[in-house]
């Protein structure tokens, strides 16, 4: 499956793949996160119902230093 | 009334919730977490500002970050828009953010309008208003210091507007003191001057001006002691609250008055 995250081409091994599947392949299990999926947010509780597919867009975000 | 209880009600009050630290303080531009965290120990602050940037994908799993330091359980976090140029890129972000926490409603609006002066643009900063606000959000919004701009913010139903003492990251100070105090007088929510200060009293001129708090972020992380900054700011954001409360004496241009008694001089 092709994907775009954070703007980058990335490129996964399996055919069919929800966003929590999506997480825990980026090593991001346990991460305080928030992802949006072709310009919607997908809720937490939604991770595991949230099929992806090819050419979806992603962007994962996190909390970092700022003023 | 005596001193102790004055201090104790007397709280900064932003969307229903009361704060004993009328400085806020930013979590950017600091050498490393540690020294974030002592920093923002030091000043005190109750309510902290962070980002919200892509997640490094691919990063050295176990890699700390900023929330191993500053857990949202210990401080409120006030996620920021910084680098949005156009009011949908704020919403979005903003967006994310509560998603990120967990229904976390208190935000910091900023649209720039320019890379150079980082400037807000006022325009795309209403219109954000507007929307977050309509879709639930507890808007502290980061301006001009144009007192009618302010006033429009606040009909908007933002529950705070920040204006600008001087550009973002300067540490110029408090460049306009009289649009403050416009600014101050007309507003029924809080004022809080964001960006611009540059050290201790440039903090204590914002409050004694009125100011219902302030935040910074460079002021601390860019001294060459930050901890000793912070600290220094914290005394500086109390004492200027303490004068403002206390009510200044007047000025008195060519009227000298001894404070020493007249009478009872040796030698007369």
């Amino acid at each position: 499956m092709q994907l775009t995250i954070n703007g980058k081409a990335r490129s996964f091994d399996l055919v069919q793949m929800n966003v929590a599947q999506l997480v825990e392949q980026l090593a991001l299990i346990g991460k305080r996160l928030a992802i949006e999926l072709n310009g919607e947010i997908v809720p937490r509780s939604q991770f595991e119902a949230t099929k992806l597919s090819d050419g979806d867009k992603l962007e994962i975000v996190g909390a970092v230093g700022g003023g | 009334m005596n001193d102790k209880d004055n201090k104790l009600s007397d709280l900064l009050k932003i969307a229903n919730k009361a704060y004993q630290s009328r400085l806020l303080v930013g979590t950017g531009k600091y050498k490393d977490f540690a020294e974030t965290r002592a920093a923002i120990d030091a000043s005190g602050a109750e309510i902290i500002t962070v980002a919200i940037r892509r997640t490094n994908i691919g990063q050295t799993a176990g890699e700390p970050s900023l929330l191993d330091f500053l857990p949202p359980e210990e401080f409120t976090y006030l996620p920021n828009t910084a680098g949005c140029y156009s009011a949908d890129e704020a919403v979005r972000t903003l967006r994310l953010a509560r998603e990120l926490l967990d229904g976390h409603q208190l935000v910091k609006l900023e649209v720039l309008g320019d890379p150079n002066t980082l400037y807000p643009n006022m325009t795309e900063t209403l219109a954000a208003a507007k929307t977050l606000v309509k879709d639930g959000f507890d808007v502290m919004v980061y301006c001009s210091d144009d007192p009618i701009i302010a006033k429009q913010l606040e009909e908007i139903g933002c529950c705070a507007v920040m204006p600008l003492a001087s550009l973002i990251g300067s540490g110029m100070g408090i460049l306009n003191p009289w649009n403050l105090q416009i600014i101050i007088e007309n507003a029924k929510i809080p004022v809080l001057v964001d960006a611009g200060v540059g050290t201790a009293s440039d903090a204590a001129i914002a409050m004694e001006l009125g100011c219902q708090g302030v935040l910074m972020n460079t002021a601390i992380a860019a001294a060459k002691n930050p901890v000793l900054m912070a600290g220094a700011m914290k005394k500086a954001v109390e004492a200027g609250r303490d004068a403002y409360l206390a009510g200044r004496m007047p000025k008195k241009l060519y009227s000298a008055s001894p404070s020493s008694p007249t009478t009872g001089l040796i030698s007369k």
